[in-house]
């Protein structure tokens, strides 16, 4: 292990890890706290799976399975995969862009408590009289007042602090890759992954913004007696679901261009090849960006817009199909002619292709708007997103674990047990959710808690629940894989994969300033460009001299426990009997919070320097080690 | 990062963005005011939604008083103004004369304040609770969220100005003064929109 600079190894572990802004910790606590709510929402979509195998089944009550859809949707979406990728954006963005580390290391930190808590918060509703049960999508009037209970005050209190986490995290990825990058490294040499992190960021600005002032309404309502959803007084239901799917939509292309990414180093790196059409895939992802905000009412065909509105919203969620197209065409060009290596990694990334196509497929079916009568709130719909999700997002992410674990772990996943997780989950996928398709279409709605037999039914229910099984058996495999590697796997060098870009040129472990002196980039994947026109290694762009570092700090965690508190104090403003006073409790919360930030920003505090001796120093020790 | 600047011939002429922090947080409170206005606006969307919503209780055109808008406008407009003269000043080097502007601008931030709690009593008083329809709170939820900011506002710079008190500008608080008055702006540029879309429309459409 590389000794770290004198500061760190002066505190003591839990110290370090709550107060760390360093980009590669913080990155390691997304990824784990990002597994364990993945984890904790795959677990109810099993038992929901086990409610569904027979007909009339008394497995979970109704109640029971309304909580386990809301929970499972909400968890997956805001708490498991957005801490995922944005483990994966935290360590791999500033290493490819050459950077010491983002731009606000301290909101970094911030970021990431501010999802922890709010991710607590709405986990906590189970203990405090069962979980929000109106979906994920939590449309009113079911979430008002009248009729939800007090599991949407959590879902709304817990989604609203994670959701200034992501937020903040977001503006933090945007000045990173525009302020950050190392001399060279124009955007146009920039790697696909930073790219579609950056598009994704911006699209968190945009779209995170509306859902804080819609989870904001809907707190008015339930606690302070609003009017905003209550017909009677003047108010409207539909202005909730507009504001949600102007967030909504956008959040599955912020999910999904990390993924993009991923797939996008993955492919080239395993085919010995320069990604087809780079400037292209650029620009694809650009315009799906954009296009992502012009489409959110195809969620809400069949509200009653109107036939104008519905045919221009239809045409536009059509037309993303084209930039998609491009990117599929552009990765299946670059595995053209290259060298093939079919390693795990390799294996998640190329049937992403096929998969993603598949739910592309239904999802131009789903956007015609006439036909959407006869689909909507199927699970039709359900197999759709499940395509997306789980054949785009997790097998982007399974892949980039594979591809980056070397990395930040320092020793790879064991291959053999890799791929056959990595069949095991294919399989196990497709026998889940592609029959959905065909239950949707002869009727089966969607978050409904059971089905009478003789339906047609029962079989391919029956075929979905084993297809769980053995995905799920694909998850614990994984976990037993990453157990089993950090027990046996061969320690690595800096450059397992015989990469292309600037994250393989530092040694590994990353050292806590990544690059001893910053690297002068000459072309797209530079590293590559080095192994064929220079000696294998990065020029520097600078003398070795001090380096300057952040300070650890513990506010980050202060001001969300703060805001965590407050956020409950606003939960008790609806339980009956509250032991204290909620006021107390918002009170102290807010004191907490804007006490940090008020410190915060009085205290000056200009970081450290670590000395060109110690630099020199532990740059030799990598180098005996790597 | 503020000693290792070489500043024998004086301040450079943007201290705000001299140094690579500075630039960070230049960029990155605009990328912030972006995802503010894009808050603001749904809030704008919903209240144009719900402003005949008015149920049962009184219409816009019943109680707002433009008098009294006119002058909170003025007084707003007029600490956006101060603030700028406070930014000339930093740019200067005149750390006395930028402290002064600054305070006058939280002077006219803290009467806007005063003005918009008297509104809101004077609105309770003809029986525009927030609970009444739901053009009262979208109403209340609007206008108070900007309300709210200027408060976080004046909080803010009163705080900055107290703790860089004696310091002069350097190179760390330049970037910190300027930001806060960028946000100053932004509070402004919405009130704007407030007064056309909430209170013009409210009165004449």
């Amino acid at each position: 292990m590389v000794r770290e600079a004198t500061n760190t190894l002066q505190k003591s572990v839990l110290w370090d890890w709550l107060t760390t802004v360093d980009h590669k910790k913080l990155a390691v606590l997304y990824l784990i706290s990002g597994t364990l709510f993945f984890l904790k929402a795959g677990l109810m979509a099993v038992f929901m799976r086990i409610q569904l195998m027979f007909p009339m089944n008394d497995f979970l009550s109704g109640q029971t399975f309304n909580e386990f859809i809301t929970m499972h949707g909400t968890i997956m979406l805001f708490l498991a995969a957005t801490p995922l990728l944005f483990a994966f954006m935290n360590y791999i963005v500033p290493l490819q862009i050459g950077a010491r580390d983002v731009a606000f290391p301290f909101v970094n930190a911030l970021g990431f408590w501010l999802f922890f808590f709010g991710g607590i918060l709405v986990s906590l509703s189970w203990f405090f009289g069962g979980a929000p049960d109106a979906g994920w999508t939590s449309y009113v009037p079911l979430a008002s007042r009248d009729y939800g209970g007090l599991g949407i005050d959590f879902y709304v209190l817990g989604l609203q602090v994670s959701g200034i986490g992501t937020l903040v995290s977001g503006i933090n990825f945007i000045v990173t890759i525009i302020n950050m990058r190392a001399p060279g490294m124009t955007m146009m040499r920039m790697p696909l992954f930073c790219w579609t992190t950056l598009v994704t960021s911006i699209l968190i600005v945009f779209a995170f913004t509306p859902l804080a002032a819609g989870l904001a309404l809907l707190m008015l309502d339930r606690m302070f007696d609003g009017m905003f959803f209550i017909p009677g007084e003047g108010g409207n239901v539909v202005i909730w679901q507009h504001i949600f799917w102007i967030f909504g939509h956008p959040e599955v292309y912020i999910l999904v261009l990390p993924a993009f990414g991923m797939i996008s180093e993955i492919i080239p790196t395993f085919s010995k090849k320069r990604l087809f059409g780079y400037t292209a895939m650029v620009f694809a992802t650009l315009i799906i960006g954009f296009l992502g905000f012009m489409v959110w009412m195809h969620h809400m065909f069949t509200v009653g817009i109107g036939p104008i509105a519905n045919s221009v919203f239809a045409i536009a969620t059509m037309i993303i199909g084209i930039p998609t197209g491009i990117k599929i065409f552009n990765w299946l060009f670059t595995m053209w002619g290259g060298k093939l290596t079919f390693n795990t990694a390799m294996l998640c990334a190329s049937s992403f292709v096929p998969t993603f196509v598949l739910g592309g497929v239904t999802g131009v079916m789903l956007a015609m708007a006439p036909v959407d009568h006869l689909y909507h709130d199927t699970y039709f719909v359900v197999a759709h997103f499940h395509y997306i999700i789980l054949g785009g997002i997790v097998l982007g992410l399974i892949g980039a674990t594979f591809y980056w674990y070397p990395k930040m772990f320092g020793h790879k996943l064991n291959e053999t047990l890799g791929k056959i997780m990595f069949w095991m989950f294919y399989v196990g996928f497709h026998l889940t959710f592609f029959v959905q398709h065909i239950l949707g279409l002869i009727g089966m709605p969607r978050r409904v808690y059971t089905y009478l037999e003789g339906q047609g039914m029962d079989t391919m229910n029956m075929i979905s629940t084993i297809g769980a099984f053995v995905m799920s058996a694909a998850i614990i495999l994984l976990v037993i894989n990453v157990v089993y590697s950090a027990m046996k796997s061969p320690r690595e060098g800096g450059d397992p994969w015989d990469g292309r870009t600037l994250e393989w040129a530092t040694p590994t472990p990353v050292p806590e300033y990544n690059f001893a002196q910053t690297p002068q980039v000459r072309s797209l994947d530079p590293l590559f460009y080095e192994k064929i026109h220079g000696d294998g290694t990065m020029k520097p762009a600078e003398p070795i001299g001090d380096i300057h570092m952040p300070n650890g700090s513990i506010y980050p965690f202060t001001i969300s426990l703060g805001l965590f508190f407050a956020g409950f104090g606003f939960i008790m403003l609806n339980m009956e009997n509250a032991i204290i006073s909620p006021w107390i409790v918002i009170a102290v919360g807010g004191i907490i919070t804007f006490g940090s930030m008020a410190l915060h920003s009085v205290k000056e505090d200009h970081g450290y320097h670590i000395s060109k001796e110690t630099v020199e120093q532990m740059e030799k020790e990598v180098g005996t080690n790597g | 990062m503020a000693e290792t600047t070489d500043l024998s011939k004086g301040l450079p002429s943007h201290p705000e963005k001299a140094t690579l922090e500075g630039k960070n947080k230049f960029l990155g409170f605009w990328v912030f005011l972006a995802g503010e206005t894009t808050m603001f606006a749904t809030f704008f969307g919903t209240y144009l939604g719900l402003r005949n919503g008015t149920g049962s209780g009184p219409e816009a055109a019943d109680i707002f008083s433009l008098p009294l808008v006119f002058i909170m406008t003025m007084i707003l407009l007029t600490s956006s103004l101060t603030s700028v003269f406070a930014m000339f000043a930093m740019k200067k080097n005149q750390f006395k004369k930028m402290k002064i502007w600054m305070w006058v601008t939280v002077a006219l931030g803290t009467a806007f304040l005063g003005f918009e709690i008297y509104e809101f009593v004077e609105y309770v008083h003809y029986g525009l609770g927030f609970t009444t329809s739901a053009f009262a709170s979208s109403f209340y939820a609007l206008v108070g969220l900007h309300g709210a900011h200027v408060l976080f506002g004046l909080c803010w710079i009163s705080l900055l100005l107290i703790r860089y008190n004696k310091s002069g500008i350097t190179l760390t608080n330049a970037p910190k003064f300027y930001v806060a008055s960028l946000y100053w702006h932004f509070i402004d540029v919405v009130w704007i929109f407030i007064f056309t879309v909430v209170y013009l429309m409210g009165i004449g459409g």
